[in-house]
């Protein structure tokens, strides 16, 4: 018997029913407003009475209103025709919904039913199976989507029968299994799966093996991200984080994008899904759009599904990392995630924690970035969930709650720094408090060491360190005067500098210097550092600054210029006889 | 609003506070409008029988045995072209002695627009403003603040701007407005000439300040009826939005909400989201573009009204006034449009976003410099070219009394750049300097 109840109470999206019936927590209902239904999800529940968050507006709802259990938790259905697909943070497709306005109570199929997809068979009659094991492929654009035994099967399988090579739609049988205890069960390229729920079906995850690249430089080179790491991006407004990430998206050498908007600026998502169809991956020359998945629950959409979008957006991620791809999950803002949880936690009248945020805040964000991750898969081969969030402190103070919780559970940390962002230095990454755990990693110095050049990870640090003392120099400098500190501080200063405009900093907007392959960044950066190792004479502070600021402004053109092109190889000409003049 | 022809009385308030009255009313629904006494409120919160209202002209001398009536609605405004040149309160009422709007009655507040629905914004709304044009371009479509100190002129500068923008509609909502004020933006539309295509929500500060919460509503729903149903280009003016959360406060204080940061409600991001994201740039090209004020306190953008309006808008314009030249001008750093990247350089001449950059960063400079002058260092040669650039800066673009073409910025700026620069320090792109360099 399904569970019914009665609308009792209502403040805002939280909303009281009695019950008449058993009710699990996080079980969704459907409220009835006047034959249009209003999904919710159960959030507490006390005696008779379930406290529900409504993922709708409930305008024009009313006490005596009845109220209808599903019997199941928040799902995401996976299959082919995910990618390039522009869902709601509940998995509805935005696309096709046909109104100019959001209405209450539509829910649209988040996949084609009728669309037919050129199935392989990759299993035969008489395998054993579990949870996760390839059964077959179809090609979702480039990509290898394997068709899987549904996550949810428990214990060992033996396959029946698999269909044929062949075109099939998502709802056809491309195989029957036999269970251990002799049940036969037909699977589809579709299965549902909730989304508060971690997909497991992997062997182990073992520590990140590689760096991910993504062509920014103060990144890849000084904070790498490893693939399958994790990472955030905490900063002010203004600080160019939206720009940051988006660049991060378009760049990011990873086979999926599902890029989660959560409580942000509609217009943003706007500028995804227009531009990212005209644009081209870097590493495969396919179009951006053909790999990535847009979850989209932007501000002013129902607050309650905001949780649900960054769930749903972690849980396609993890589906198409039991494929053994390489996905990348961004994020932006798991702030505004942390505020919704507020709102509920505060018309519930619970005891609050600091800045009346939910006491358990910092252990459902570390409970989420733990997520993410590198795994083996059965077969042996390895999948990658990389995740990056974006963190927007209240009034820029990294002192709080949200930042202070994701500070320990992510292990890159790119921190944008107000005063970078007013001097226009962008990106706004401040080079000395950001870093990235990796760096220290063995596995990934030695891959660095491969990758790009051995001893790396010690060059970076060098670099860093420059960029620090650079600072301190700078410090005496406003304190003592130009004239009162040695010539050295000055030219410690510039070394610092240089470092800063000619490599930290990148034009997020110039077709060229927008992305920096790795190849390029090394030439870079090597370049710079044995500027930085000679010794160089000036007569006085000002001549210092000028000779440095030519040299900076070389640099730059070098980094507006298409590698080694004729442009590019000028500049560097200029800058060899720049050298040339002064210093050893 | 008028209330329909049968309908139950109630008689019997269980509470009463400041701004807000509980009775039992079973089958109210939420968000539903009702009359206290005859004053208009709002359903906030059912309980069993209970149900809580927001009395938006407060509750003073409401008695226990109030009469009490629903309308079994939300809050709705008539709209038709009848609203062009109207001045309404906040409830929708004509307050310019005219008579009642004739038109579809529609409910405020209304459903977000599909974001798959949206399109790019990418149309230059032009103000003659260089601290605007050139620093801080407007799209329509966009949603930006004035970040402004109280005495600074922001509803002034805010009715320039409306005045010189080429749009179809302008729609002006007034919250906790002046008596001044609310006169000085009617006669800069009449004298305009422009009365025929505004129309003004007003709610001055002689009135209720929890009935400023309509207004947004109000003045949005109407900008919709002329975006959506008419294809217009509508501008809507907010001010002063730290008055709308402040009454937001009183409410959800007199509820026993727990306040997050500043007093504030912890729904505050989403309540002004809700408002803000009303800019839109629909495909049948009509859009709706949102200018406000945040008025600041001492220029303290970390409090929570202003921060979290910056995270919802796309930039804010910061009036400052600048002590070198004299002027009000709009801070080049403070200041951000989001969205100028999708019209600079594609709708105005490509050097727009490498000359808008560098003008800054010299400026930078020359706060550095300020600096140093201020500790008793000795300033170099490029210190003082800094300083004297950043003087003629400030006057002849960033004040806001400029009124020029951004072409003629453009030209203004290469030229403050040759008198006071050499063109690797302006950090350039060389070809754009071989073309533009005025030597």
């Amino acid at each position: 018997m399904i569970t019914t109840g009665k609308v009792t109470g209502i403040v805002s999206n939280l909303v009281t029913v009695e019950v008449n019936g058993p009710v699990a927590e996080n079980e969704l209902c459907y409220i009835d407003l006047k034959g249009t239904k209003l999904l919710a999800e159960v959030i507490k529940v006390n005696g008779n009475k379930a406290s529900v968050q409504v993922f709708e507006s409930t305008r024009s709802l009313r006490g005596g209103d009845s109220v209808e259990f599903l019997g199941k938790m928040l799902e995401v259905t996976l299959g082919p025709g995910l990618l390039s697909s522009v869902y709601d943070g509940l998995q509805n497709n935005l696309a096709t919904m046909t109104d100019v306005f959001l209405k209450r109570g539509e829910y649209t199929d988040p996949l084609d039913h009728t669309k037919k997809w050129e199935f392989t068979p990759e299993a035969s009659a008489g395998d054993k199976v579990v949870a996760a094991d390839w059964l077959g492929e179809v090609k979702e654009g480039w990509l290898p989507h394997k068709i899987m035994v549904p996550f949810s099967f428990e214990g060992e399988y033996t396959v029946k029968s698999v269909a044929k090579a062949g075109s099939y739609t998502i709802d056809d049988t491309i195989a029957v299994l036999e269970s251990a205890d002799g049940r036969e069960i037909k699977v589809t390229m579709t299965q549902k799966w909730p989304v508060k729920v971690a997909v497991k079906g992997y062997r182990e995850k073992p520590r990140p093996q590689k760096i991910m690249e993504t062509g920014v430089r103060v990144i890849d080179t000084f904070n790498p991200i490893a693939e399958g790491g994790t990472g955030f991006i905490p900063g002010p407004f203004g600080c160019g984080k939206t720009v940051l990430q988006h660049a991060i998206a378009k760049q990011g050498e990873a086979d999926v994008i599902v890029m989660a908007a959560c409580g942000e600026r509609a217009n943003e998502v706007v500028e995804i899904f227009s531009e990212f169809p005209e644009l081209i991956d870097p590493h495969t020359g396919r179009h951006l759009m053909e790999r990535t998945t847009i979850i989209c629950n932007t501000s002013n959409m129902p607050v309650a599904a905001r949780e649900a979008s960054v769930y749903t957006a972690m849980t396609i991620c993890e589906y198409y990392r039991a494929m053994g791809l390489r996905c990348l999950l961004l994020a932006d803002s798991t702030s505004r995630w942390a505020q919704a949880l507020r709102e509920m936690s505060n018309r519930m009248e619970e005891l609050p924690g600091a800045d009346a945020f939910p006491v358990d805040l910092s252990a459902i964000i570390s409970n989420f970035y733990a997520r993410a991750g590198m795994v083996v898969l059965n077969n042996g081969k390895t999948g990658a969930v990389t995740f990056i969030g974006t963190v927007s402190p209240a009034g820029g103070n990294l002192k709080e709650p949200v930042t202070e919780s994701t500070k320990k559970a992510a292990r890159c940390f790119y921190a944008l720094e107000q005063n970078r962002a007013d001097q226009k230095r962008y990106p706004a990454v401040n080079p000395i408090d950001s870093y990235s755990k990796y760096l220290e990693y063995p596995e990934i110095q030695a891959f660095l060491d491969e990758k790009i050049e051995r001893g790396w990870v010690e060059k970076v640090n060098k670099a860093k360190f420059i960029v620090r003392k650079g600072k301190e120099m700078n410090d005496q400098i406003n304190i003592l005067g130009d004239d009162g500190v040695p010539m050295s501080y000055h030219e410690a200063f510039w070394k610092s500098e240089l470092v800063d405009f000619a490599f930290l900093q990148q034009d997020a907007f110039d077709t060229i210097d927008a992305l920096c392959p790795l190849e390029r960044q090394k030439y870079m950066l090597n370049l710079i550092m044995d500027i930085c190792d000679r010794n160089f004479e000036f007569e006085d502070f000002g001549k210092c600054r000028e000779y440095f600021k030519q040299m900076i402004n070389v640099m730059r053109q070098m980094n507006y210029s298409e590698y080694n092109s004729k442009n590019f190889k000028e500049y560097n000409n200029q800058l060899s006889k720049l050298l040339e003049s002064n210093g050893n | 609003m008028a209330t329909k022809a049968y309908q139950k009385i109630y008689t019997h308030l269980e509470a009463i506070t400041k701004a807000t009255v509980s009775l039992k009313a079973p089958g109210a629904s939420n968000d539903e409008l009702a009359k206290v006494a005859g004053r208009l409120a709002q359903v906030v919160k059912t309980k069993g029988d209970m149900v809580t209202l927001q009395v938006f002209a407060g509750t003073e001398g409401i008695p226990t045995d109030a009469e009490v009536t629903f309308f079994g609605a939300p809050p709705t405004l008539k709209v038709s072209e009848q609203l062009s040149g109207r001045f309404f309160n906040a409830y929708g009422d004509p307050i310019d002695g005219g008579p009642d709007v004739e038109g579809e009655e529609r409910e405020v507040g209304g459903p977000s627009v599909n974001p798959y629905k949206r399109m790019q914004p990418d149309q230059l709304i032009p103000t003659g403003i260089a601290g605007i044009d050139l620093n801080n371009t407007l799209v329509s479509g966009q949603k930006i603040p004035f970040f402004a100190d109280p005495d600074q002129p922001y509803n002034q500068v805010m009715a320039d701007v409306a005045l010189r923008a080429d749009v179809d509609k302008i729609i002006l909502g007034g919250m906790g407005l002046s008596n001044d004020d609310y006169l000085f933006f009617r006669h800069a539309f009449e004298n305009a000439g422009a009365l025929d295509r505004i129309v003004s929500f007003v709610n001055t500060t002689e009135e209720p300040p929890v009935e400023r919460l309509l207004i947004p509503d109000m003045a949005l729903a109407a900008a919709e009826y002329f975006a959506v149903d008419k294809n217009e280009k509508v501008l809507v003016l907010l001010t002063d939005m730290t008055l709308y959360a402040d009454a937001l406060s009183i409410v959800s204080n007199r509820m026993d909400q727990i306040p997050s940061k500043d007093s504030m409600p912890g729904s505050l991001y989403s309540d002004l989201a809700k408002i803000y994201e009303k800019a839109v740039q629909l495909p049948s090209g009509g859009s709706i573009t949102i200018i406000a004020v945040t008025t600041l306190n001492d220029g303290d953008i970390t409090h929570a009204i202003p921060d979290n309006t910056g995270y919802i808008t796309e930039g804010q314009l910061f009036l400052r006034a600048d002590s070198d030249s004299g002027k009000v001008i709009i801070d080049p750093f403070r200041s951000l449009s989001r969205l100028k990247q999708h019209v600079q350089g594609k709708k105005t001449r490509e050097d727009h976003s490498q000359v808008m950059n560098a003008g800054v960063r010299l400026y930078a400079d020359a706060q550095n410099a300020k600096t140093k002058l201020e500790n008793g260092f000795d300033l170099s040669d490029y210190d003082l070219r800094c300083l004297d650039y950043a003087k003629e800066y400030a006057t002849r673009l960033l004040s806001i009394d400029v009124n020029i073409k951004t072409d003629e910025m453009l030209d203004t700026a290469w030229e403050l750049f040759a008198k006071y620069f050499k063109p690797e320090e302006t950090g350039i792109k060389q070809a754009l300097v071989d073309k533009y360099w005025k030597a």
